[in-house]
């Protein structure tokens, strides 16, 4: 699709009129024509008809030719391997990925090494993600020192730095007590604590998830239960404490349940949903490529469907690319021998478009489960597209057909799940704060 | 006095080229090709029966036995089995090599793909290690057992001792017993001998039953009695050591109790059963000492000795596919 910019070079600071697009806000619950016009980082005027009349001389206009415009993404799960694990991805080739991807703010991971588990390492990323200057990096914080489960970290300092929620990442927090501890605190702070369910003993040294598929390739296997069994713990804890919990990648229709159940007694727990838990099923593994192997793994069909109609109804209503860079040699193993994970932030929002491609859920929906629910969780201002919100905007081509090819990726690692498959939907420009960090030309 | 070329024409009027680059699992198997396969099995057990054992069909053709994880009779049977079809054979077993030095899978592959080996046989403790192999080899991948997945040349043998021992597979009951959660030798054999008509029956405890086992289409016994009732075959599987000591069963005299083979569980079978093993057997644990030397009942010693005729069979039928085959 041809865009057309009426000037070549771009400052932030003039003013600029996206006309003739698909604006989806979640925030007003709008899908259609419209233009929007930004100045000064910051978003000033939205139109629900695609021409603007009467427009100053000095207003740059973009012709969106129909492109949809909607907030940027906002991914509250990329791990990165800096510090500590550089080859695989740096904080600047994540957040090129990311801007090439359409998304503009990311929650960057604190299990690395050393872990993010003290203000000092809140502000290290911070003041990479400035040097870097490309897209908005927020830090989560580690919930225990070193993210070994067992002491708590300075939340209150850590949240005055800039971390933006607490977590442990890909650990498991075993002990209830020290869980306990740390949503009884956390509390004082309203801040929002991130757990990945899993009953660890059920889970040790598996691969796959339990069931035919797993049986017959021979692959050791944990239950489907064993989120739920977990769960069931981390809603209890939430319940007990009052304390805000976000499920960390919920994936089995059991373990759903559970959170609808405790959130009719008014728990206050809400849950994320990975891009790869509603894009493949178990089957999807297929003669043991690594690539699948992910954590927590693949389900069933009946899973992953249970999954799409819980970011429909919002149970689920946040989507996270779950982005976890891993270089060849960790990939091109066994399966059981491979490390689990995905890269995504380049093809969160083609990937997300499936579901829209295939009728199964409202475009608007799927935008605001990547846009302004994750905002409205952290509490920030951008996710939206109204006047005063930052100018972080994604246009992309809805229609148009890509072929992902991981070696063209730009993140340092290829382990994509996606690679060969056909999607639609190709980002054409990522903005912010009204600065263009990403743009196709033809 | 008969000349080499004269004992191999009926071998050489048998062969065929495999269906498959590789032969990882059973799955690549129709009936017709099974069958094939088995007669040229059952060919090649004359040719080992008598005193010139040496045939030329694989001369010049190389075969690596690349074994990760211990074993004596499988590499021996692979081993003897090329060499009696004249391949030149060599082994590499993983404590002696750079395996040991870390290196991975896919080098050591790279490695031994450079020399230019036209058969590699592989055994390795993960499931989908031989699958992943032949992705990066030029050679043909034979599977000799990878993690809990797949052992295909363990169930040609045993359909071929099997076919030797009774008129025909079709219509039998075998009822394979014991560690089948674990059993790689189980996955294949069910997957053989349904192929070829048989009624298949798995009994073991539920702890070591795969899940959702019933959709394998056997029927599935925790009672050991009930599963050997009227079975024509009994073939039990090895139980590791390591699995019990309350892991998956409490203690090995409770296992052999209730799921080892002995004289008063056989009885309860058809008229004329016959009992197999992989091996290596733990007596007193999944079989009595008395049903394993049977020798009116035990078909142990028969399954050895079709191993290497069986694998003579895929191997000659792999190297017919190769480009120049002769």
């Amino acid at each position: 699709m041809a865009i057309s910019l009426t000037t070549p070079s771009a400052t932030p600071s003039r003013p600029t009129a996206f006309l003739n697009a698909r604006l989806v806000d979640p925030e007003s619950g709008y899908d259609g024509p419209g233009s929007l016009i930004i100045a000064e980082g910051v978003i000033v005027d939205v139109a629900r008809r695609p021409g603007l009349e009467n427009l100053s001389p000095d207003v740059r206009t973009i012709d969106c030719n129909g492109a949809m415009l909607a907030p940027g993404l906002i991914d509250l799960r990329a791990k990165t391997g800096e510090p500590g694990a550089e080859p695989k991805e740096t904080l600047k080739s994540a957040a090129r990925a990311a801007a090439a991807g359409g998304v503009t703010s990311i929650v960057v991971q604190p299990d690395t090494d050393p872990a993010i588990d003290g203000p000092a390492m809140v502000d290290f990323i911070l003041r990479r993600a400035r040097d870097i200057d490309l897209v908005h990096v927020y830090p989560a914080g580690a919930a225990t020192q070193g993210c070994r489960g067992e002491k708590m970290t300075e939340i209150g300092l850590m949240r005055e730095a800039g971390a933006v929620y607490f977590t442990d990442g890909d650990h498991t927090l075993v002990n209830s007590k020290v869980l306990r501890r740390i949503l009884s605190y956390a509390k004082a702070f309203d801040t929002l604590v991130a757990h990945r369910p899993v009953d660890t003993y059920l889970s040790a040294g598996t691969c796959v998830t339990e069931g035919e598929f797993a049986a017959r390739a021979g692959l050791s296997a944990a239950p489907a239960i064993a989120e739920r069994i977990m769960l069931e713990r981390d809603l209890a804890l939430a319940e007990l404490t009052g304390a805000r919990l976000m499920v960390d990648q919920i994936t089995t229709a059991d373990a759903l349940e559970s959170l609808q159940r405790a959130q009719s007694r008014g728990v206050r727990a809400i849950a994320t949903a990975s891009i790869n838990h509603l894009s493949f099923n178990e089957l999807d593994t297929g003669a043991y490529r690594t690539f699948f192997r992910l954590d927590p793994p693949l389900r069933r069909e009946s899973d992953r469907q249970a999954l799409i109609d819980a970011v429909s109804s919002g149970l689920a209503p946040i989507i996270v690319s779950a982005h976890n860079p891993l270089p060849a040699e960790d990939k091109r193993l066994p399966f059981s021998e491979a490390s689990p994970g995905a890269v995504g932030l380049e093809t969160l929002l083609p990937a997300l478009l499936q579901l829209h491609h295939d009728g199964r859920v409202r475009l608007i929906d799927l935008i605001r489960a990547v846009t302004l629910a994750p905002a409205e969780a952290l509490g920030l201002q951008t996710g939206r597209l109204s006047p005063g919100a930052p100018a972080d905007l994604v246009l992309c081509d809805l229609g148009a057909p890509l072929v992902v090819d991981a070696d063209r990726l730009i993140s340092k690692s290829k382990n994509s799940p996606f690679d060969g498959r056909r999607l639609q939907g190709q980002v054409i420009m990522t903005l912010v704060d009204g600065r263009i960090v990403h743009h196709i030309r033809d | 006095m008969t000349s080499a070329s004269d004992f191999e024409d009926p071998i050489r009027k048998r062969i065929f080229p495999f269906p498959s680059p590789h032969f990882l699992s059973i799955d690549v198997l129709d009936r017709p090709t099974a069958d094939r396969l088995l007669d040229l099995a059952d060919a090649m057990v004359a040719v080992n029966r008598q005193d010139e054992k040496k045939l030329s069909l694989l001369r010049g053709r190389t075969l690596v036995n690349l074994f990760f994880e211990n074993s004596t009779r499988t590499q021996m049977s692979f081993e003897l089995a090329g060499k009696r079809l004249g391949a030149d054979t060599m082994n590499m077993a993983a404590r002696t090599s750079s395996i040991a030095k870390g290196e991975t899978l896919i080098d050591t592959a790279m490695t031994i793909n450079a020399m230019q080996p036209d058969l590699l046989v592989v055994r390795h403790s993960a499931s989908g290690a031989a699958d992943l192999l032949s992705q990066k080899v030029s050679c043909a991948v034979i599977n000799a057992g990878d993690g809990w997945h797949e052992h295909p040349t363990q169930a040609l043998l045993d359909a071929l001792t099997l076919r030797r021992a009774f008129p025909t597979i079709e219509g039998l009951t075998v009822a394979i017993c014991g560690d089948v959660l674990h059993s790689r030798v189980a996955r294949s054999n069910v997957l053989l001998l349904q192929l070829l008509g048989a009624r298949v029956r798995l009994v073991g405890p539920p702890t070591l039953m795969p899940s959702e086992v019933e959709r394998w289409g056997a029927d599935v016994f925790h009672d050991m009695k009930a599963g050997v009732a009227g079975a024509n075959v009994i073939m039990m599987l090895r139980l590791q050591l390591e699995r019990m000591d309350g892991a998956f069963v409490p203690s090995t005299r409770e296992y052999f109790r209730f799921y080892g083979l002995d004289a008063e569980k056989l009885a309860l079978a058809a008229p004329g059963v016959r009992v197999m093993h992989p091996g290596p057997m733990n007596r007193g644990v999944e079989i009595d000492s008395g049903v394993a030397d049977d020798p009116k009942v035990s078909l142990i010693r028969d399954q050895v000795e079709m191993g290497v005729a069986a694998r003579m069979a895929i191997l000659a039928a792999l190297a017919a596919r190769r480009p120049n085959a002769a």
